[in-house]
C-alpha cells in the first residue's frame, strides 16, 4: 500500500484557540477591520439624526409632540428628571425590575411545561394524536382574547399577566419542539435502534438533542412573544411593569416618560433574548464549530 | 496528521481470530411493496441469496432499484411482505446489534464527538465492561486513524474521517455482519479511493460477512467476492458473478483482464435494464445514467 496522507491537514497544526478575554480582545480587533462596526454605528446615528430633525430641530407637523432622542436621553441620565422617572428614580427601576421578574416567571414556566410537552408529542404518536387538535385550535387564538377570560379566572393584577405571557409563549415553544422532532433525521433513529437503544434512550440521546436547535430558536421567539403579551395585559390590567408605565405616561401626558419605556423595553427585549441565544450556544458546542467551520 | 492508517494485524491483541463472529445471512424468496392498496409499488420480489459467512457481497443496480430497501430489510428496520431473511437460521424480526449499518449519510449523532458516538452502543447496552469500552474504542479510534481527533464532533470531522469514525463505532459492537449502504458516497474520488483501500484491508483482516451495497461497479469490483447485480423495479437478481480477484486487493488489480471481463458484464446488465426502463417510462434519467457508465 502506498503512502497515504490523511484528508485532514491543516487542522489543529496552530497554537489553542484564545479564551475568555483574550479571545473577546481578538474578536475585538478583528472586527475593527470589517465594516460592521462602522456600519452599526453609522446606521444608529443615520436613525438618531431623523428622529432628532423630525422632533426637536425642525419640528415636523404630527412629530412635534414627540419627544426627541435629546430629550428623552438628557431626562433619562437626569438625577432630578422633570417628568417623574429617569434612571436614577426608584419608580423606573421598580418598572424594570417588574416586568422582568414577569418574564422570568412566565417564561420560566412555559419553558418548563412547553419543552417536555413538545418532546413527547413529537415522540409518542399517540400522545400527539391525542394534544394536537387542542394545541392548534388554542394557538391561533389572539392573546388578547384571553385578556377578560384571564380577569375573570384569576384575582388580582399578577396572575393574569402571569398567565397571559405564559400561555402565549407556552405555544410557541410547544410546537418549535415539536417541529424540531420532526426535523431530526431517519437515519438517527435507525442508527440508534442499530446500536440496540430502549425508547428511554432514544427520547434522551436522540429525541432531546436532536430538537435542540429548534427549541432554542423557538425559545428565542417564545420569548419576545412573552415580551409582547405581557407589555399588553400589563397596559390593560397592570400596577407596575413597563407596559404599565407606557399607559400611565400617556394618560397623565408625560410622552418623555412613555417613550422611555419603549426604549427600554427594546433593550430589556434585545437582552433576554441575547441571553437565550447564549445559553443555546452553549449547550449547542457541536453545532457551533460545525458552523464556524463552514464560515472559514 | 501524517500517521499512517493502515489496519494493525489483528482484531484485539490477545482476542483471538474466532473471537470475531460470522453470520450466513439467507434470504429466502424476500418480496416488498410500498403505497396503498389500490397502486401498489412493488419494489423487491422474491430474491433468494445467500451471504456466505466471511464473505463480501456486494450489491448493484441501476439507480432507484430496490438496493435501500434490500439493507432496510436486512437490517431488520422493515419487515419484508413475504418470504424471510434468516441470520445464522434465525429469522430477523427488527434491528439488532449483530448488524451493523454503515449509512448512505453519515449517520454518527452530531451532537455526541467521535469518542461518545464509538462508546454510545456498548454503554447503552452495558453488555461489556465500561474500561474495556473505554480501551477498545481508543484502539479502534487508533485504527482508524482517528486517534488525535477522537473529541471532535462529527460536524467537524472530514467526510472520510466520518465514515470511518462510523467504520469504528460498527466494529466495537463485534457484529456478526456488517451493512454498508454506498458508505462512500459524497466522497471526493481521492478520499474515496482511500476509503475503498482502507476498508479492503479492514475487511480482509477479519473477514466479517459484508453486505456492500453501491452504485459504483468498480467500486463493487475492488471490494467484493461475489458481485449481485440488480434488475429494475421490481427489482430481483439478474446475475450472480464471483468475483475471483487474489486479496489483499489493489487498484491495479480493476486493469486486469478479468476485472474487465466482470465489469463489461454487470454492465452490459445494467445499461439492458437502464434501456429497458427507459423505453417504458421514457425516464431519460436512467439512460443517460446508464449510458455514461458504458461510455467511462
Amino acid at each position: 500500500m502506498s503512502e497515504r496522507v490523511a484528508d485532514t491537514s491543516g487542522m489543529d497544526t496552530v497554537q489553542p484557540p484564545p479564551t475568555g478575554l483574550r479571545l473577546a480582545w481578538y474578536r475585538a480587533r478583528r472586527s475593527v477591520k470589517t465594516p460592521t462596526p462602522y456600519l452599526m454605528v453609522f446606521g444608529v446615528a443615520l436613525w438618531l439624526v431623523t428622529y432628532s430633525l423630525l422632533t426637536e430641530i425642525l419640528k415636523v407637523p404630527r412629530f412635534e409632540k414627540i419627544p426627541g432622542p435629546i430629550e428623552v436621553i438628557t431626562e433619562w441620565l437626569s438625577p432630578d428628571p422633570a417628568w417623574g422617572m429617569s434612571l436614577f428614580t426608584e419608580a423606573y427601576l421598580i418598572n424594570i425590575y417588574v416586568s422582568c421578574r414577569r418574564i422570568l416567571i412566565a417564561f420560566g414556566i412555559a419553558t418548563g411545561i412547553g419543552v417536555p410537552l413538545g418532546l413527547f408529542m413529537g415522540w409518542s404518536k399517540r400522545f400527539r394524536d391525542y394534544s394536537f387538535p387542542i394545541l392548534e385550535t388554542l394557538r391561533p387564538i389572539p392573546i388578547l382574547a384571553w385578556v377578560p377570560l384571564a380577569i375573570i379566572m384569576f384575582s388580582g393584577f399578577e396572575t393574569p399577566i402571569l398567565f397571559l405571557a405564559t400561555l402565549a409563549s407556552l405555544f410557541v415553544t410547544t410546537l418549535n419542539t415539536l417541529l424540531g422532532v420532526d426535523s431530526i433525521d431517519e437515519s438517527y433513529f435507525r442508527a440508534a435502534g442499530c446500536l440496540g437503544s430502549k425508547p428511554r434512550h432514544v427520547f434522551w440521546h436522540v429525541v432531546l438533542p436532536g430538537a435542540m436547535p429548534f427549541i432554542f430558536t423557538g425559545l428565542q421567539i417564545s420569548v419576545g412573544v412573552a415580551w409582547f403579551s405581557l407589555v399588553a395585559a400589563e397596559m390593560i390590567s397592570g400596577d407596575y411593569g413597563l407596559g404599565y408605565m407606557i399607559m400611565d405616561s400617556y394618560m397623565i401626558n408625560t410622552y418623555v416618560s412613555m417613550v422611555m419605556a419603549m426604549i427600554t423595553l427594546g433593550f430589556v427585549g434585545w437582552a433576554t433574548s441575547a441571553m437565550v441565544r447564549a445559553v443555546g450556544n452553549r449547550m449547542m458546542q457541536w453545532r457551533i464549530r460545525a458552523l464556524a467551520l463552514e464560515g472559514r | 496528521m501524517q500517521q499512517p492508517v493502515t489496519p494493525t494485524a489483528n482484531e484485539a491483541p490477545g482476542t483471538p481470530a474466532t473471537a470475531v463472529g460470522k453470520a450466513t445471512v439467507e434470504l429466502k424468496k424476500v418480496s416488498k411493496s410500498y403505497g396503498d392498496e389500490w397502486e401498489r409499488q412493488e419494489v423487491i420480489r422474491d430474491i433468494t441469496m445467500v451471504l456466505k459467512a466471511g464473505e463480501l457481497t456486494a450489491v448493484v443496480g441501476p439507480s432507484g432499484c430496490g438496493k435501500t430497501t434490500l439493507v432496510n430489510l436486512v437490517a431488520g428496520f422493515e419487515k419484508p411482505d413475504t418470504g424471510e431473511i434468516l441470520l445464522n437460521g434465525k429469522r430477523i424480526t427488527g434491528p439488532g446489534h449483530d448488524r451493523m449499518v454503515v449509512f448512505q449519510e453519515t449517520a454518527l449523532l452530531p451532537w455526541l464527538t467521535a469518542y461518545k458516538n464509538v462508546i454510545f452502543g456498548p454503554n447503552l447496552r452495558g453488555d461489556m465492561p465500561r474500561a474495556e469500552v473505554k480501551k477498545e474504542a481508543n484502539r479502534l479510534l487508533e485504527k482508524v486513524g482517528l486517534g488525535e481527533f477522537k473529541d471532535k464532533y462529527p460536524l467537524h470531522l472530514s467526510g472520510g474521517m466520518q465514515r470511518r469514525a462510523e467504520l469504528a463505532q460498527a466494529m466495537i459492537n463485534r457484529p456478526l455482519l456488517l451493512i454498508m449502504d454506498e458508505p462512500f458516497r459524497g466522497l471526493d474520488a481521492m478520499t474515496r479511493e482511500l476509503m475503498q483501500e482502507f476498508f479492503s484491508r479492514l475487511f480482509e483482516e477479519n473477514r466479517r460477512t459484508n453486505l456492500f451495497v453501491t452504485s459504483e461497479i468498480e467500486e463493487a469490483i475492488f471490494v467484493a467476492d461475489r458481485l449481485v447485480v440488480l434488475s429494475n423495479r421490481p427489482t430481483t437478481i439478474r446475475e450472480i458473478i464471483d468475483i475471483n480477484l487474489p486479496r489483499p486487493r489493489t487498484f491495479e488489480m480493476l486493469s486486469s483482464p478479468e476485472a474487465y471481463g466482470y465489469k463489461r458484464q454487470a454492465l452490459e446488465i445494467l445499461h439492458e435494464e437502464a434501456l429497458k426502463s427507459f423505453n417504458r417510462s421514457g425516464d431519460q434519467a436512467d439512460f443517460v445514467e446508464a449510458y455514461s457508465k458504458r461510455m467511462g
